[in-house]
């Protein structure tokens, strides 16, 4: 596997305000990378900097090989799905599908009429009066049917309801499946992609806090829960990721347990439970930085 | 799919739940990394990487440009490795809330003399688990 993604040290600041704070990353070839993080974390401006729509303050940045600002090389294997596409005044979704080839050489008109179908998307209706829900299936449909080698989608489906949402989960692991390709997928709905994703970044006041495989994650916490001296003892040693309690019991997320450490905290009366993507996301990002790196 | 385990695990846990129950036979083929990926809603990748869990384990098989299928004798391999896991991943956590409920040995013997298997799992394995258990 090689690269598509390479970025060092890179970092973007807005006046006195630091968005993307020395952040050096690798994304590989043909992977799901889910992009996550708070609102206001830095995952937009990371995806404008790898797309050429804004320039790094410092740092530099590789994108398919070349460095994307002004690069058609590169810019024409992206495609950059944003939260808010915007369109040309008067147009309808059917001069979006029509002008899509021009701008993506991949792009599969035939893929893109079954999805508009699975959405039900009205084709000849102007863009400015489709609902909220519409509007995101016209940038989903142009996301995936442009099978761009690098696709970014950055919160793409705002006012898509759930069912539409799990369309779009369905046609993209079929067709990622028969066309691998780079996705980077952005979003606050962590719970409903975390089984989609083969690698997970996430983006907190600019900076990594994770770049791991999603199969790392998932096993990297622990909650263990039980009386309170019982919990104390068994995570004496531990580095603790967030402590909870009432009256005499306490839970303690902690990090990785081997088989043994798991069969001996059962002995002792404790309970561990499994700590979800988001539930792990919601922990390591509410904590300030400060104590985050204490605790990392 | 539960959040305590890697997914890839779970697939391959559940390919040999389905060879155990008979639903994939010996020597059929299974199902495409992308159908189990497509089924499951995970990514293609670590459905690979659960089904390859299961290629080392010599539990499948590839035949060149078919696909993969399920080896002679994995069945009985399937359950010599789940029996040497009972004790713990059923029997520790069983007796373990009997003592919290106050329940005796004698007690935790009897409720299970009188829970006789009744699946349709092949006599030899039912009878040595209920050994183990008596």
């Amino acid at each position: 596997m090689s690269a598509v993604i390479e970025v060092s040290g890179l970092t973007k600041r807005f006046g006195k305000f630091t968005a993307i704070d020395d952040v050096t990353l690798t994304v590989e070839r043909n992977q799901i990378c889910g992009l996550l993080g708070r609102n206001g974390a830095g995952k937009t401006t990371l995806m404008q900097l790898l797309t050429g729509q804004d320039f790094p303050t410092a740092g530099s940045i590789s994108v398919l090989g070349g460095n994307p600002v002004e690069n058609a090389s590169v810019l024409g294997n992206v495609c950059f799905i944003k939260e808010s596409q915007r369109y040309p005044e008067d147009f309808q979704p059917k001069h979006v599908l029509k002008s899509a080839p021009w701008f993506f050489p991949n792009w599969d008109a035939e893929f893109a009429a079954r999805l508009v179908d699975d959405f039900r998307l009205p084709t000849n209706r102007r863009i400015k009066k489709l609902s909220r829900g519409q509007l995101s299936a016209v940038g989903v449909i142009v996301g995936l049917a442009s099978r761009a080698p690098l696709t970014f989608f950055d919160e793409p489906y705002l006012g898509l309801d759930a069912v539409a949402r799990q369309i779009f989960y369905d046609r993209l692991l079929e067709d990622y499946s028969e066309h691998p390709r780079t996705v980077i997928l952005s979003t606050h709905l962590i719970d409903e992609v975390s089984d989609l994703l083969e690698h997970v970044i996430v983006i907190d006041e600019g900076r990594i806090l994770i770049d791991k495989s999603a199969d790392e994650v998932r096993g990297s916490a622990t909650t263990v829960s039980g009386t309170r001296a019982a919990v104390e003892q068994f995570t004496a040693s531990r580095e603790i990721m967030h402590r909870d309690g009432i009256g005499g019991l306490a839970s303690v997320t902690v990090g990785p347990l081997s088989a043994e450490e798991r069969q001996s905290a059962t002995a002792a009366g404790l309970e561990l439970s499994p700590v979800s993507l988001q539930q792990l996301i919601v922990r390591k990002t509410k904590v300030s930085s400060t104590e985050f790196e204490q605790s990392a | 799919m539960d959040d305590s385990r890697p997914i890839f695990l779970q697939i391959a846990e559940q390919i040999e739940n389905d060879i155990l129950g008979g639903s994939l036979a010996e020597e059929t083929q299974v199902p495409s990394t992308n159908e189990f990926a497509a089924y499951y809603r995970i990514n293609p990748a670590t459905a690979g990487k659960g089904v390859n869990l299961l290629v080392d384990d010599g539990i499948l098989y590839k035949k060149r440009g078919i696909g993969m299928f399920v080896a002679e004798g994995s069945r009985a391999r399937i359950v010599a490795k789940r029996r040497d896991q009972f004790h713990t991943e059923f029997l520790l956590p069983l007796v373990a809330e009997a003592a919290k409920l106050g329940i005796t040995q004698a007690q935790l013997a009897e409720m299970i003399t009188l829970s006789p298997i009744t699946t349709a799992a092949p006599a030899t394995a039912a009878s040595t688990t209920e050994e183990k258990l008596a």
